[in-house]
């Protein structure tokens, strides 16, 4: 299942429906990166929300994403975590380092626009 | 082979003993002479077994007269229970009594002792009685001990299934106490921890601090461990991977009032200290707390 990416303003969103195969996460990797490219974005969600198992894959693509997407000068943040999920995580040693959170798409677009601000 | 050799001399033991049996009396007809010897001897045998339980030093948080009214009705179901051959009524006895003796701080070893200090006078008045008679008092003896024992061993069971009975209670009803997650401050809980933390009750406390972020949309959460004496490193861990799995929810975690000991627990598993935010004291944490959401508290006075 495709995810769809969004534009708001100078944010990209993308949010995951449901249960993802390992190559609609390739998918979107490699779309998210072009769009940031040609939207010229300053920063991308992702929600995943819809997300009630996150396996060491998705977990350590989420993680690639966010870094790729730094290198490309956006800010990526993580949004919706259930908690069940954030503790399996944590516990299987995911705990995407290095990789802003938020609790929902409302937060996550108020730290970004807090980090846009402090950058101009 | 040793153990088949065993058995067989075992057998030819009891099959011995059945051919002596045969021309007297059955091993009920026996236990009915043995209650009927206990009740005669009723009153002697009891006072002699409460004097046998303040020479041990048993049941030293009991009365004397306590003592020799529960020693009453222990010898009476004892008895009972021997005449019977049913051990319902003395199972319930024993419940109902460890419900009394319990609170008042009575231990296992007491009761079992009590126990078995009773069987022990019982045997010996039994051989006092039929010293004469060596046979007979081998087929009573054979008849009481079985008996006996398993008395003992209902008693103690039902003592320690009782004691277990009112730990499980306990343990529910202070885990139910333990775990408020507070809100102080829009977005800001707090997560006072008082008391041992065992596996168990960590895992509840992260589950309840995980979903009271979500529902309270938290950004910051203080965790208060001053009411922390110690923690072992499984718990220790547990707190680590409970302040990453709030920041994958995002919120900040500050951890406040850590002992000595803990800090020395945490330094030896190795944790790693740009992931965890901690502050001396509760009020500490709630400063930066409060700094960290934008909020600057002051004196009226000075706000004027």
């Amino acid at each position: 299942m495709e995810v769809p990416i969004l534009k708001q303003g100078e944010v990209l969103i993308a949010t995951f429906q449901a249960a993802l195969s390992d190559a609609d996460l390739e998918n979107l990797r490699r779309g998210l990166l072009q769009q940031v490219v040609r939207f010229r974005s300053r920063g991308v969600i992702v929600d995943v929300t819809a997300m009630d198992v996150m396996d060491s894959f998705a977990s350590r693509t989420l993680r690639e994403i966010a870094h790729m997407i730094r290198l490309r000068g956006a800010e990526t943040v993580i949004v919706g975590i259930q908690p069940e999920v954030a503790f399996a995580m944590v516990q299987l040693g995911m705990t995407l380092e290095g990789v802003a959170t938020a609790l929902d798409l409302e937060e996550g677009l108020a730290y970004l626009i807090e980090k846009f601000k402090s950058i101009d | 082979m040793a153990k088949r050799d065993g058995s067989t001399k075992d057998l030819a033991t009891r099959n011995n003993q059945a051919s002596e049996l045969v021309p007297s009396e059955a091993p009920s007809e026996l236990l009915r002479e043995l209650v009927a010897h206990l009740r005669q001897n009723r009153t002697q045998l009891r006072e002699e077994w409460v004097g046998r339980i303040s020479e041990a030093r048993l049941l030293t948080a009991m009365t004397k007269e306590e003592i020799f009214a529960e020693a009453t009705s222990v010898y009476d179901s004892y008895v009972e229970a021997l005449e019977t051959e049913t051990y319902e009524d003395l199972q319930n006895y024993a419940r109902n009594l460890s419900e009394r003796i319990i609170p008042r701080g009575v231990e296992t070893h007491e009761v079992v002792g009590i126990v078995l200090l009773l069987r022990d006078v019982l045997a010996r008045s039994l051989f006092a009685k039929y010293q004469t008679d060596f046979k007979k008092l081998n087929r009573i003896l054979d008849a009481y001990e079985p008996a006996a024992n398993r008395i003992a061993n209902t008693v103690a069971v039902g003592f320690v299934q009782e004691r277990e009975r009112v730990i499980r209670q306990q343990q529910e009803a202070i885990r139910e106490l333990s775990t408020p997650v507070l809100q102080v401050r829009e977005r800001l809980l707090i997560l006072p921890i008082i008391g041992v933390i065992d596996p168990q009750r960590a895992r509840q406390l992260t589950e309840q601090l995980l979903r009271g972020i979500r529902t309270n949309r938290a950004k910051v959460v203080v965790i208060d461990i001053t009411g922390v004496a110690a923690m072992d490193v499984t718990v220790a861990n547990h707190l680590v991977q409970t302040v990453e799995a709030s920041r994958l929810l995002g919120a900040t975690v500050i951890v406040t009032g850590l002992s000595p000991e803990i800090a020395q627990t945490l330094v030896t598993i190795g944790v790693d200290l740009g992931k965890m935010n901690t502050v001396g004291d509760l009020q500490g944490g709630i400063e930066q707390a409060e700094r960290l959401l934008g909020y600057k508290v002051m004196a009226v006075a000075e706000a004027r």
